[in-house]
């Protein structure tokens, strides 16, 4: 038997490998992307939900939903991640609801941020902690 | 049967024949052997609805024994409340009477001496028993099981489940959440929900993985004593990270707490009367989710084996938390009048084998089910003159013998074993048969691997093992016990977050400090990933076992543990 370490780390090392990745020393930090979106307003809370898995069954596709209603756009983040930008939502006059959904990799444990913007230009703010685990011991 | 005299002067008889000094207090124990199967089934009928729960049997279907935890560490808001207090402080929280038949089967404390007074506990014949009788005085019962049903046993491995199934539809069960039950693979589970269950297997947590879109029944609703009681069942969240992934690639879970809030609404909408949740989510993760999902009634709670004596009030929600292996069963009578829970009454029923009589029937069914294996089964491997067992926040003499099989037959410097809470317990002086061995290993993925890991590697395992333990959020804790270890000792300070709480890891054999750049040789078992090579752990341990002829351990301590 000549397994590979990868293969045959005992816990599970899909999401433990990713663990790894060097952070990309360029990359926007979360304040700087969300200044533009912003606009210097301060978040509130309240009028968004983030909906995330506490713990990733996979930290390469990591389901994540936002509703925001009344929002204009929603900016997602994931602070942990080299490159913390995701995506940027938004919304016309006709859209029925103000809710997106995809799905995100998360290269470890992290607070993914999600911010929306209302029409008056106010922004609010939730926040969840997804953890990136290599697992393998429930019982 | 035997007379309740004749079966205490028996187990004493026994005892006096094993009679280790120092183990107990014997007189003080013949004074409190007053047990009957109508004291143990002894109950004021009330209210018009009745529950019954089981969980967590672990395959197991003849009598075990089974010794509950003596360190089960709590952390955040969990220290100091059930289910992390063990021992004399369970007994005096509970007002349990030291040395009593309660004492023994709750807590650990002098557990080989009252073993030997009180006797196995357990038995899916003696579980039948006692849902006949709850039936006969409460016709309109619900029977419901919290799942790691199928798996546990050699005779469950064999039969990929089939021989718990037939047992379970044997007994009545109107329900059932499941956990281990999906590592025969999502195939098998799809060919047993959908042509062998008299009963739904519930999952409102179960999602396609694809689409994230329900994929199993969310709950069943009930019409009984004039209510309608809607039962929501929730399978344990984390199976594709604490199992193995490959083996139900096609589906998803997770607590899913807003999903939880939608099937309450919607049955609530539908106007039925009582709010039940069959739940595997662990004791920690219900407490929370009860404190935040607001309109469920009862919580049947499992995956964390716990036996907690009395229901556990949140809010309006009770917690009911009935142990594992057979060992226990709860009643629960509930008063529900105008669509509201007014009150219960509730017993968990100990299942002493010794004082329960066998339903015949399900005797029958057991012994044709075992019957095909019989000879394997009870092979004799060897003897232990040590008291094995596993469950406990770290190492357990069971694993303590598994690590050392590991090492000495794979050869490698340091082994690991999985934190699972399942594994029945040996008494000194028990002959260790195949079967013995199978109740603490059997599993779908159990190849004993052998590979190199570096210090850092091991260190970054042990974090993330312990973080699931330890990490203050019930909602990021997944259940099972911390990794055994064999040759590696290590310090822990459970207060401290992830990545800070291991240290001191060292070498047993030479007491060298482990270096992080450096590799080991490590071999274990249950690894998740797929395609993982080398003989199946119990044939390991077998081996081991044959060559010692008598298992005779020497205490072992490898963890070091702070933070308390």
């Amino acid at each position: 038997m000549n397994l590979s370490r990868r293969d045959t780390l005992m816990f599970g090392l899909g999401g433990f490998a990713t663990l790894a990745l060097p952070g990309a020393l360029s990359a926007a930090t979360v304040e700087e992307l969300a200044a533009p979106f912003t606009g210097g307003a301060t978040p509130g809370a309240g009028g968004i939900t983030l909906t995330m898995p506490e713990i990733a069954e996979n930290g390469n596709t990591v389901p994540v939903e936002v509703d925001a209603p009344g929002a204009v756009a929603i900016l997602l983040l994931a602070s942990g991640n080299p490159e913390p930008a995701v995506a940027t939502f938004t919304f016309g006059p006709a859209a029925a609801n103000q809710r997106a959904a995809t799905r995100i990799r998360l290269a470890k444990t992290q607070d993914v941020i999600a911010m929306a913007k209302m029409a008056d230009g106010s922004i609010v703010q939730a926040s969840a902690t997804v953890k990136v685990t290599i697992g393998g011991c429930g019982g | 049967m035997i007379t309740r005299r004749e079966f205490f002067q028996a187990a004493l008889a026994t005892s006096a024949l094993y009679g280790a000094s120092g183990l107990g207090n014997w007189a003080r124990l013949a004074a409190q052997q007053a047990l009957t199967q109508d004291q143990l089934l002894q109950f004021d009928d009330f209210g018009n609805v009745t529950l019954m729960h089981i969980t967590d049997i672990h395959a197991q279907l003849k009598p075990i024994w089974f010794r509950e935890p003596e360190v089960n560490i709590g952390v955040g808001e969990a220290k100091g409340h059930v289910p992390h207090v063990t021992g004399l402080e369970f007994q005096k929280m509970f007002g349990i009477a030291p040395q009593s038949p309660e004492a023994y089967a709750l807590t650990y404390a002098d557990f080989e001496a009252l073993g030997r007074a009180y006797g196995k506990m357990g038995g899916m014949d003696r579980v039948a028993t006692v849902v006949k009788a709850i039936r006969a005085a409460r016709p309109d019962a619900i029977l419901l099981d919290g799942g790691d049903t199928w798996h546990g046993s050699m005779t469950s491995f064999l039969t990929k489940g089939q021989d718990m199934v037939n047992v379970m539809n044997a007994l009545g069960v109107e329900a059932m959440t499941s956990h281990w039950e999906w590592t025969y693979g999502s195939g098998r589970v799809k060919e047993i929900v959908e042509t062998q269950l008299k009963f739904p297997f519930l999952g409102a947590n179960i999602f396609d993985a694809e689409w994230d879109e329900p994929a199993f029944e969310p709950y069943k609703i009930f019409e009984r004593g004039g209510q309608r009681i809607a039962v929501i069942g929730q399978a344990f969240p984390y199976m594709p990270i604490a199992n193995p992934r490959w083996m139900f690639p096609e589906y998803s879970f997770g607590i899913r707490e807003e999903r939880m809030q939608e099937m309450v609404d919607e049955v609530r909408a539908e106007g039925v009367d009582l709010v039940v949740c069959l739940s595997h989510n662990g004791f920690d993760v219900d407490k929370k989710m009860a404190s935040r999902v607001k309109g469920i009634d009862v919580i049947l709670t499992g995956h964390t084996h716990d036996a907690v004596p009395q229901p556990v009030l949140i809010g309006e929600t009770i917690l009911i938390a009935s142990g594992s292996n057979g060992k226990f069963l709860s009643r629960v009578d509930l008063d529900v009048r105008d669509g509201r829970m007014m009150g219960y009454r509730h017993k968990l029923i100990p299942i002493f084998s010794d004082v329960i009589t066998p339903d015949p029937e399900m005797a029958s069914l057991i012994d044709a089910e075992r019957a095909p294996f019989k000879a394997d089964l009870e092979e004799r491997v060897g003897t232990t003159e040590t008291l094995l067992y596993r469950r406990g926040s770290f190492n357990g003499t069971w694993d303590d013998l598994i690590c050392e099989a590991i090492r000495s037959e794979r050869d490698a410097q340091i082994s690991l074993s999985p934190g699972v809470r399942w594994g029945t317990t040996l008494m000194p002086g028990d002959a260790i048969t195949r079967e013995d061995i199978h109740n603490v290993t059997s599993m779908t993925y159990g190849a004993c691997y052998r590979n190199e890991m570096t210090g850092e590697t091991l260190k970054t395992v042990l974090e993330d093992v312990a973080d699931n333990l330890f990490n203050t959020d019930p909602y990021y804790q997944q259940g099972g016990d911390m990794v055994r270890v064999g040759g590696l000792s290590y310090a822990i300070d459970v207060s401290r977050p992830i990545g800070t709480r291991i240290s001191d890891l060292r070498l047993t054999d030479s007491g060298e400090a482990i270096e992080p750049s450096k590799a080991y040789t490590v071999a274990g078992w249950a690894s998740v990933n797929e395609g993982t090579e080398g003989p199946q752990i119990w044939d390991v341990i077998e081996s081991h076992i044959r060559k010692l002829g008598t298992v005779t351990l020497q205490p072992k301590n490898p963890v070091t543990v702070t933070g308390l």
